[in-house]
């Protein structure tokens, strides 16, 4: 979902509110409603199982742009955790805006039921140094391709021993969600952000239906110049 | 706080939280006690001084080193700091001319169990925006003094995988025993913001 959440590389932003161990972290808390934000949404999600975690970041990044962006991080759980509430048929809209004593804003409806991942590109899972290409694809649900790396190459530094639901399919409650381990895949900053970036990289975790390999799709285009596109 | 029936809540997120909270309650869904034994968790379990102790075992044992470099998980299992958002834990290599850091771009992720909570700086829109551009240039505003040689590296946490970062062990540290050292692992240090130097000690072990 091309969200307003999906902030990686938007320019325009100040210097970050902090001092290199200029804070102690303690408290954990700075309010005294913020533990509520977690707790509420571990007890909605995990213990009354009527959610996967992918599904509580799609209903906050469901929220209209305007709301997330003035709302406190807690309170974006909060109201992601309540919208999947009144989704799922366990509380009411009418209940929440009772206990409010005025209209509990929620998340926007999905206005599409996610996907299933691609179908494989690649007949062998992707190696340790191998060359891989980010689909170029826009999907309207939920994904966990930041869109800074979207049609971008890098290399694979990593693939994990342990294999997740596909978070386009999980995040919007399909539990027929295909297992993939994901990648730990380094883009150099040039890649990213032009001939003008100072050295260093960006390494993002990729699930596998996200990826192409890319002397795979040399060898079958032989003397095409692009790699093809999946 | 409490509830009479005549009760409104101001529409601000303290108002949504506990009116989140009363329909949950309401309904039945809140076990006795589980909040309170989850907000200790999150306040007092879940802290930096977890990954300060695998830092600074890493640093005095290569055995130890090259297990949290090759499964983080297992090593962060033989402490204890596994579990919710510790589950696949993977340490990331500082090097003299290798700076590690750690975002998530898209929202919060962080290795709850061996860092703590993500601070609220780490949940920032300009951090999560900025760093994954201009990392040097942000950790130079944060106030790390770090030389023009130094590559960033920058490691947005998008899938399941949890990072720490395994910085470099400083100078003038020779001599420092196993806790000392690991007062000189900050959270700032395991996020990847800063390195850790011999004349914060003072400073650390005050922050406790």
């Amino acid at each position: 979902m091309d969200g307003i959440h999906d902030l990686g590389g938007v320019q325009g932003f100040g210097k970050v509110p902090h001092t290199i161990n200029g804070e102690s972290y303690k408290p954990v808390f700075h309010e005294d409603w913020e533990h509520l934000g977690y707790s509420l949404t571990v007890v909605a999600g995990g213990l009354l199982g009527a959610y996967a975690t992918d599904e509580l970041r799609h209903a906050i990044e469901r929220m209209s742009a305007r709301q997330y962006f003035s709302a406190p991080y807690f309170d974006r759980i909060i109201v992601g955790t309540a919208t999947l509430l009144v989704e799922k048929g366990l509380i009411t809209q009418e209940e929440l805006d009772e206990a409010l004593g005025s209209h509990f804003q929620l998340a926007v409806p999905s206005n599409n039921n996610g996907r299933p991942a691609p179908a494989k590109a690649n007949t062998a899972p992707f190696e340790i140094g191998e060359q891989v290409h980010v689909r170029d694809e826009h999907v309207e649900g939920h994904i966990r391709v930041p869109g800074y790396c979207r049609g971008k190459s890098g290399t694979v530094l990593h693939r994990t021993t342990v294999s997740w639901p596909f978070p386009d399919t999980i995040g919007h409650g399909d539990q027929s969600a295909e297992h993939q381990p994901t990648y730990h895949v380094e883009f150099s900053a040039k890649e990213l952000w032009g001939e003008e970036a100072r050295e260093g990289s960006v390494v993002i975790d990729l699930f596998e239906g996200y990826l192409t390999r890319i002397a795979a799709a040399d060898d079958q285009s032989q003397t095409q110049t692009a790699p093809a596109q999946a | 706080m409490t509830h009479s029936s005549d009760d409104t809540l101001a529409n601000t997120p303290s108002g949504r939280a506990n009116a989140l909270l009363k329909v949950m309650t309401d309904r039945g869904f809140i076990p006795e006690g589980f909040i309170e034994a989850f907000t200790h968790k999150m306040e007092v379990e879940w802290d930096p001084a977890n990954g300060a102790r695998v830092v600074a075992r890493a640093w005095v044992d290569p055995e130890f080193r090259e297990l949290l470099l090759r499964d983080g998980t297992a090593a962060c299992e033989q402490f204890g700091y596994t579990g919710m958002q510790g589950e696949y834990i993977v340490a990331l290599e500082n090097t003299p001319t290798l700076q590690n850091v750690i975002v998530c771009s898209l929202c919060s992720c962080t290795a709850w169990p061996v860092l703590g909570l993500p601070p609220e700086w780490y949940k920032s829109f300009e951090f999560r925006a900025r760093l994954v551009r201009e990392g040097g240039t942000v950790l130079r505003e944060l106030g790390e003094d770090l030389p023009d040689d130094i590559v960033v590296k920058v490691w947005d946490t998008t899938a399941e995988s949890r990072y720490m970062v395994l910085p470099v062990r400083p100078e003038g540290a020779d001599h420092m025993s196993e806790e000392e050292l690991a007062a000189l692992v900050t959270k700032d240090v395991l996020i990847g913001i800063a390195r850790p130097r011999v004349s914060d000690l003072a400073h650390a072990s005050q922050e406790g």
